[in-house]
């Protein structure tokens, strides 16, 4: 199977331009957002938010901070001030709602960074991927929280290429930027969506919240699929969707439950026969599915292969 | 799904989950190995690395500082940097050369107000009580006072002037009719704001900064200071001074 290198030609056909490219647009819109609130203080004198995505402070009021940075502290044994505690709990009380991972898809300054290497792949026909186990990022967050405990510094913030982006571009110090071209070029040659899928232990940490959270994108529609594998072409995370997607024999929820899932909407755009929505983890309007005939579990449901008819034109 | 071998040591499941987890404990481990020798060697710090008021003694400001750099937003004079990688001190976290643009202690201290963490101690309320580091006569070779000149500048911009530095003369040797006036530092009162070093008018500061842990070492213990002594327990340490016998040609008692 080669991937499609088109995969939204067909949606663009079928649904239009901005159904197919919608969730595209507002990730964009959201992330430049994010860096506007930073950037318009250096830029215009106008401070909306300063500090950083590691700690920061809105209009004076309002207290973020990441969750994973205040783990690091607590394992190099340092118990923080109450306005990082407040900070912690305030993004880990949205993330609970807002699916955890949303971090990634709609905030983080790599993301741009390795979707266009995940463009280019596709583009330039790069197939080679090497081979790494999802979980290896288990073992970075594993290993960073000892790190932390044994040097008694945030180890993940010694080198954190997201933190350093994120500080190039809001303090201007462009040595920090490196990072992300070091994972732009891993992502293109190396691992297909490489560094997110399997290597950054933020993200890893913040798909651990992400298994409970509320918002979920789920394969509602699943029953009008045309395997066209046009969504495990695009997702940052393929091995989120086959369960919710060829669920519907063994009475697996459509919802994706992988915490893995970084509610990006890809899936959403690219998919001609609108089988996916994003919604809460409860519906109301799922009908539930044949659970008389289950037979296999969900991970052993795996992706039926591309029909043959249906090859692209 | 029947349990009924999966205690049994030869059972396929439990070796695969026993190889899983081992498999996960080796590559936490070295991941944890690699991160924790890189955290470790980057923990020192440049010996000119001057902190922010209040900043914990390093090795506790390392593990509490986010590296969120609210401390370089509040500071009105851009006193302080965050640490890019070839500046030296451990990348992001807030620093500042005296030499460049020194501290202002601010009275109401708005870096240690903005910090989250309390990497910068939130109990530091007086900033002539900060103690970012120590100034130093780096160069007695150069420093025009000690040259016999009067230059007299870094007394003269020290915001605890005749605290933290005072002009000690002394005969000028040299010329015999002059005065030298020497920069004393004295480090109980010396913030280390760097603004002496600043202003030094030679090329190259003759007094500069030192953090704390360089320029200032404990005093050792096994010393003891008489006339500390004295005072604590509040009596000679001795009963009476020590009677010698007076040596003088006609006392009649050396030989
Ligand atoms: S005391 Fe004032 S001048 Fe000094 S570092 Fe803090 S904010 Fe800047
Ligand atoms: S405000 Fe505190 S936590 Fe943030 S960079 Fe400054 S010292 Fe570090
Ligand atoms: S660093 Fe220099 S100017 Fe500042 S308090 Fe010490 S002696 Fe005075």
């Amino acid at each position: 199977m080669t991937a499609n290198a088109r995969p939204y030609r067909e949606a663009r056909a079928q649904k239009g331009l901005w159904a197919s490219t919608r969730f595209l647009v507002l990730r964009r819109i959201s992330q430049l957002s994010f860096l506007a609130l930073f950037l318009s203080g250096p830029l215009f004198g106008i401070w909306i938010a300063k500090g950083t995505l590691a700690s920061s402070m809105t209009l004076g009021v309002l207290p973020l901070n990441d969750p994973f940075i205040f783990l690091q502290s607590l394992a190099a044994r340092h118990w923080p001030e109450g306005v990082a505690i407040l900070g912690t709990a305030i993004v880990l009380g949205s993330y609970l709602l807002l699916g955890g991972r949303s971090y990634c898809a709609w905030v983080c300054p790599v993301n741009p960074v390795t979707d266009l290497a995940a463009w280019l792949r596709r583009r330039l026909g790069i197939t080679y991927t090497a081979k790494v186990r999802p979980e290896l990022r288990l073992y970075f967050v594993v290993g960073v929280l000892a790190a932390s405990a044994v040097s008694g510094s945030m180890a993940w913030e010694l080198i954190n290429p997201i933190t350093a982006l994120h500080r190039a571009l809001v303090f201007g110090l462009w040595s920090g930027a490196c990072g992300a071209g070091a994972i732009f070029i891993f992502d293109l040659f190396v691992a297909k969506h490489g560094w997110c899928g399997h290597l950054c232990p933020v993200g890893a940490f913040y798909g651990q919240i992400g298994r409970v959270s509320l918002l979920r994108v789920a394969a509602d529609n699943r029953a009008a699929c045309d395997d066209c594998m046009d969504c495990f072409a695009v997702c940052p995370e393929p091995h989120v969707i086959s369960p919710a997607l060829r669920g519907e024999r063994s009475g697996t929820s459509p919802v994706i439950a992988s915490g893995d899932c970084t509610l990006c909407g890809a899936c959403i755009d690219v998919c001609s026969k609108r089988v996916f929505n994003l919604g809460l983890r409860a519906r109301s309007g799922v009908a539930p599915t044949n659970s008389a005939t289950v037979t296999a579990s969900a991970s052993q449901v795996a992706p039926t292969r591309r029909s043959p008819e249906r090859v692209a034109p | 799904m029947a349990d009924s071998g999966a205690g049994n040591p030869g059972d396929p499941r439990r070796r695969k989950a026993l190889q899983e987890m081992a498999r996960f404990g080796g590559g936490a481990a070295v991941a944890a190995t690699m991160l924790t020798g890189f955290g470790v060697s980057s923990r020192a710090k440049p010996a000119q690395t001057l902190r922010p008021p209040g900043a914990l003694p390093e090795k506790q400001f390392l593990s509490a500082c986010v590296r969120c750099g609210l401390c370089v937003r509040d500071c009105p004079y851009d006193t302080l940097n965050l640490s890019d990688w070839a500046d030296g001190p451990a990348v992001g976290t807030p620093f500042f050369v005296a030499r460049n643009v020194p501290c202002e202690m601010c009275d109401n201290i708005p870096c240690v107000k903005a910090c989250p963490t309390g990497a910068l101690d939130h109990s530091l309320t007086d900033i002539a009580k900060a103690k970012m580091g120590v100034a130093v006569i780096t160069s007695r070779e150069t420093c025009l006072n000690l040259q016999g000149l009067r230059c007299d500048v870094c007394y003269r911009v020290c915001p605890a002037i005749d605290k933290a530095i005072t002009l000690e003369t002394s005969h000028n040797a040299r010329t015999a009719r002059h005065a030298i006036f020497e920069p004393v530092v004295h480090a109980e009162y010396c913030t280390g704001c760097g603004k002496c070093e600043k202003s030094c008018v030679l090329n190259d500061a003759a007094i500069k900064v030192l953090p704390i842990e360089i320029a200032a070492l404990k005093q050792d213990e096994h010393y003891l200071r008489g006339w500390e002594e004295k005072k604590k327990s509040g009596a000679p340490l001795v009963d009476a001074p020590l009677k010698l016998p007076v040596r003088k040609p006609d006392a009649g008692g050396a030989p």
